[in-house]
This record gives structure tokens, C-alpha cells and sequence, in this order.
């Protein structure tokens, strides 16, 4: 594991050949199928959700996505999910309850999108519902954060039984520009922002937020992609071997207690 | 036509130099009342009377979350919980601290939610009212832990929840543990409804960003007082992504009715009421 800054992660997380879920999904899941829909609206190209085999096991896998090049990012959305990608998220989890298989949430966002659309669909009425659902769905929910978990966008797709993080990740409760521009009405002073917010997968295990570092290759996933996504294959098979192994209610009641325990307060 | 086009252009103009002139007016502030939304000024003493809503515009202006109390629920009625419960650093952000201390000593409070049991028309319900006047009603340590034990208690004494929400959102000084207290409050409201508890929320102005994004959206029956500002992004935020000017009722109360994301709007003198009725609508026999 390197001992890099939060700054010099994003900067790795921002690399132009950062590989995105759409170079992972091929190599860590066969037979991958994937679905399209919210049922009620309409397709987010911001979430990609289907169903495949991990390993010879049927799984579902919920990602946000963003794009490698303009044309992608413009289907993409650049990662940032409408409601009817988290939607689509709740949708697909729910079925994967159903079927009884685990639910695999790979995610990449800045944030969940802002705009007209997206409050006229209510985008803080889908992340609320997600957060509720998941934290009850009867099946195991394991969360990798491959790039930037940017705020309440990322963690509709993370209330989940364990939480990974890749290395350079970061995650956060708003984007280090927001915070920027907030406490010292300059947004250029992001760099510094990054540091203040303590956001990378060391601090966030100190604070009983991340349960697994995974590595990535040399330098940054972008340097072999075939090799990071072998260490989140490595990752996922022992996640799920952990979760799977627990009842239901052991199962609900730790994902419960995770989030539960997490605040920082005194009683006096 | 083109004329006419001319005469809007002008009285549109004008319009806009009359209310540069009326912010400029300094109001005292003990005597007179100005509505941020219509600019009318009112007599204090009447606007008081009127619950603190606008008699011209029916805007409800923020209170805080004692008057809230004094206006929503029965009289000396209300028991505290967790009175002195005060949050760290945990980032040790710079400033954090002093801050707290500051606001502790000018409102009173010690964070940015006040929760308890009390009763409306004597029927017992649990209570969280937040607060703008301490740090944008903004959530974190001891707001999320508050309203999780809130509800964890109703749950254990079988009560509805009724949560009047306020809030710029989470709290960016507490960082990831912030927004982990949207996870959590949605956690403690699950089990509520779970158990087949009501769950009321009443938003206030303004109720957004991880706030709505958690616990206020996720209840039984979504209550608004009229006119207030509910959204998931700011308005400036959306501006600055879309460049361009929104519309005066966007994220207003009634915009959210009018898109299926609020129940009903309630008037501050009505709400008791309210409550009340529904509260016993769902009364196990």
C-alpha cells in the first residue's frame, strides 16, 4: 500500500485511463446480462445494473458508471445518477432478494445529479428510499468504492453489509471543490479542501466507515487494470463467503449496527 | 405588439427598482416584520399573533424549535431526551469547536435538534424538531444519534414519530460521519415502520440536501407548511450546473404536491390539529 496524499489520489482517480466499471464487469463477472429500467420513468445510462455469475455464483451488480471518452460520458452522464438510476438500483436489489442472490454495488460518482429534472423526480426522495430498503434487504450487499464516492449519490448504493474501498479511492460527504467553495468561497482551493475533509480509505477505516482496503496495481489501477480487477475478485469472494455464512437476522442486525455505532458525541 | 412588448419590458424594470428600494428600507427590527417573500411589513406584534406567518403572503418564517413546540403541541406537555448530548471533532476541523461554543451560548441549544415525547389533543407521540438557527439545522453526530434514538424509543413504546425537519443538510465540519447519519436515521425509521408505526414528517424551511435525502422522505404521511423551500440540491448549486435563472416555485412546497413527493400542505395554526386526527386514524383498535 502507498502512503499518498488525498490530493495526489485524485489526481489518480481522475486519470483519463482510470478504468471504469465497464473495463471491471467483463473481467470479474461471466454471463453478465444486464437490465434496463426503472419501471416508473425511464433507463439512467448513469447506473448499469444486471445479473451474472461471480466465480459460478449468480449475483447482482448495481454500478454507477462513468464514461471513458465524451460520447460515453455524454450517456453517462459523467457517473451522476437521475432518481430513476437509484430506481433502477432498488429495483434490481429487490429482485436479487427475491432470487436470493447477493447484491455486488461497484460505484464511481461525484454525486448524484443536480438539476431541474432531477429535483422534479425527486432525487432526495430516491437516495432516502434506497438508503431505507437496502438497510432491510434480505440478502447480503457488498460496496466497492472504485473512484470518487461522492456524498449521499454514493452511499444510495452503499448501505451494505461491508465496504471496500480501492486504495486511491475517496469518499466523501461533499466534493472537496463544494467544501471549497463553502468555507473559503473559493472553489479553486480544492487540493487543500481534499486534506481538511479526511476522505481516503485510511481515515475512513479509522472511523469504522470502510472494512477492506483493496490494492491496486503500481501506481494506480490505471497502470493495469487486469491486476486490479483480480484484487477485487480476490476481495468480493471473501465478502461473500463472510456474508453468505450468516443467518438472516445476524446478517440484518450487524449491516444495522454498522451504521448504527458510527457518531461522534459526548453526554454531559 | 411591439409596443406592448415595450410597456412589459418597462414595468418589469420598474418593478424590480421598487423592490431595490424596499430592501433598502431599514426596518427596526423589534417593531416591524418584512416577509423575505413578499417584502410587506407587518407590526410585529401582529405578525406574532399570526404564528409568525406572513398575513399578505402566507409565508411561514422560520421559528425556533421551541416556538415550533409552543405552536404544535399541547402545552407543558413535552419531555426532552437526551438534553446534554454535545458533539466531538472528529475531524478536528479548524474552527469546529469555537463555533459550537458560540452558538451553544447565543441560541441555547446544543446541536441542531431538540427530540422528546409530548402530546397533541393529548394523544402521546415522539418528537424531533430541528433547528435553522444552529448551523442550518445541519446534521451530524448528534443529530443523527438523537433522531435514531427517537425513533428506537417509539419503536420500543409503540408511538408515531412526528419529525418537523429544517435543514441546509449534512454537516460538512464531521465529514463522512455525517453523511453516514443519513444511513443511520433511515435505519432507526425502517424498524419503526417495520413494526407497523407511524411515521409523520412535517417539513419546514428549508428542509434539504441530506436531509431530504434521509429520514424526511422516507415517512408514512410527508407534511409541508405553504411556500417553504424543499429540495435535494440548492437553488445556486442547480444555477451554476444548468446556467440558467429557475423558476420563482421551484422546490417550493407546492411544487413538491404538485410532483407527488408531499401529502399535504398544513397551515403552523392548523398542525396540531392535524396531527392529532391522524394520529388517532391510526390507532390500533
Amino acid at each position: 500500500m502507498n502512503n499518498l496524499t488525498a490530493c495526489e489520489r485524485l489526481d489518480i482517480i481522475r486519470h483519463k485511463n482510470r478504468p471504469t466499471v465497464r473495463d471491471y464487469i467483463p473481467v470479474i463477472f461471466d454471463d453478465f446480462y444486464e437490465m434496463h429500467g426503472d419501471r416508473l420513468y425511464g433507463d439512467d445510462g448513469a447506473v448499469i445494473g444486471g445479473i451474472g455469475y461471480f466465480k459460478g455464483m449468480p449475483v447482482t451488480v448495481i454500478c454507477t458508471v462513468k464514461g471513458r471518452n465524451l460520447e460515453e460520458n455524454k450517456a453517462s452522464n459523467f457517473g451522476m445518477p437521475h432518481p430513476e438510476g437509484y430506481r433502477k438500483a432498488l429495483r434490481l436489489a429487490k429482485q436479487a432478494e427475491k432470487f436470493k442472490r447477493p447484491v455486488i454495488c461497484l460505484v464511481d460518482t461525484s454525486g448524484a445529479f443536480c438539476g431541474i429534472e432531477a429535483e422534479e423526480r425527486g432525487q432526495g426522495e430516491a437516495i432516502a428510499k434506497n438508503l431505507m430498503e437496502f438497510m432491510a434487504l434480505k440478502t447480503p450487499v457488498i460496496t466497492v468504492i472504485l473512484g470518487e464516492g461522492g456524498s449521499g449519490g454514493a452511499l444510495a448504493l452503499a448501505v451494505c453489509d461491508e465496504l471496500a474501498m480501492l486504495e486511491n479511492s475517496l469518499y466523501s460527504v461533499i466534493s472537496p471543490r463544494g467544501c471549497a467553495s463553502i468555507l473559503w468561497k473559493d472553489a479553486t482551493r480544492e487540493r487543500e479542501a481534499c486534506e481538511v475533509l479526511k476522505i481516503t480509505a485510511e481515515d475512513l477505516t479509522k472511523f469504522g466507515v470502510c472494512d477492506y482496503t483493496i490494492e491496486e496495481a503500481e501506481g494506480g489501477a490505471h497502470n493495469d487494470a487486469l491486476t486490479t480487477a483480480d484484487n477485487i475478485s480476490a476481495y468480493l469472494e471473501g465478502a461473500l463467503e463472510r456474508n453468505l455464512k450468516k443467518g438472516l437476522d445476524e446478517l440484518l442486525n450487524e449491516r444495522y449496527t454498522k451504521f448504527r455505532k458510527i457518531g461522534e458525541f459526548e453526554e454531559i | 405588439m411591439l409596443e406592448d412588448l415595450f410597456s412589459i419590458v418597462k414595468t418589469r424594470f420598474n418593478v424590480e427598482q421598487q423592490t431595490e428600494e424596499k430592501k433598502k428600507n431599514n426596518v427596526p427590527k423589534d417593531l416591524m416584520f418584512k416577509c423575505p417573500r413578499c417584502s410587506n411589513v407587518v407590526f410585529k406584534e401582529d405578525f406574532d399573533k399570526n404564528a409568525k406567518v406572513c398575513p399578505n403572503c402566507n409565508y411561514h418564517s422560520r421559528i425556533s424549535s421551541r416556538e415550533r413546540l409552543e405552536y404544535s403541541v399541547d402545552k407543558d406537555s413535552f419531555e426532552e431526551f437526551d438534553k446534554g448530548m454535545i458533539s466531538k471533532n472528529p475531524l478536528d476541523f479548524a474552527g469546529y469547536e469555537e463555533k459550537q461554543q458560540e452558538l451553544r451560548a447565543k441560541t441555547g441549544l446544543k446541536d441542531a435538534v431538540i427530540t422528546g415525547i409530548a402530546t397533541v389533543h393529548g394523544e402521546k407521540i415522539v418528537v424531533g424538531v430541528m433547528d435553522s438557527n444552529y448551523m442550518m439545522g445541519s446534521m451530524g453526530s448528534v443529530v443523527g444519534e438523537k433522531i435514531s434514538r427517537a425513533f428506537e424509543y417509539a419503536t420500543e413504546n409503540k408511538l408515531p414519530v412526528v419529525m418537523f425537519t429544517c435543514s441546509g443538510g449534512a454537516r460538512m465540519q464531521e465529514g463522512i460521519i455525517s453523511l453516514m447519519q443519513m444511513a443511520k436515521t433511515c435505519a432507526a425509521a425502517e424498524r419503526h415502520s417495520e413494526a407497523g408505526l407511524l411515521y409523520i414528517s412535517v417539513m419546514t424551511d428549508p428542509t434539504t440536501g441530506g436531509v431530504t435525502a434521509s429520514f424526511a422522505s422516507v415517512a408514512d404521511i410527508v407534511i409541508a407548511e405553504p411556500k417553504v423551500l424543499i429540495g435535494f440540491a440548492g437553488r445556486r448549486v442547480i444555477e451554476g450546473t444548468i446556467r440558467q435563472r429557475l423558476p420563482e416555485n421551484f422546490q417550493s412546497a407546492e411544487f413538491l404536491m404538485e410532483h407527488g413527493f408531499v401529502d399535504m400542505i398544513v397551515e403552523r395554526r392548523k398542525i396540531r390539529r392535524t396531527l392529532a386526527h391522524l394520529v388517532r386514524l391510526h390507532k390500533k383498535k
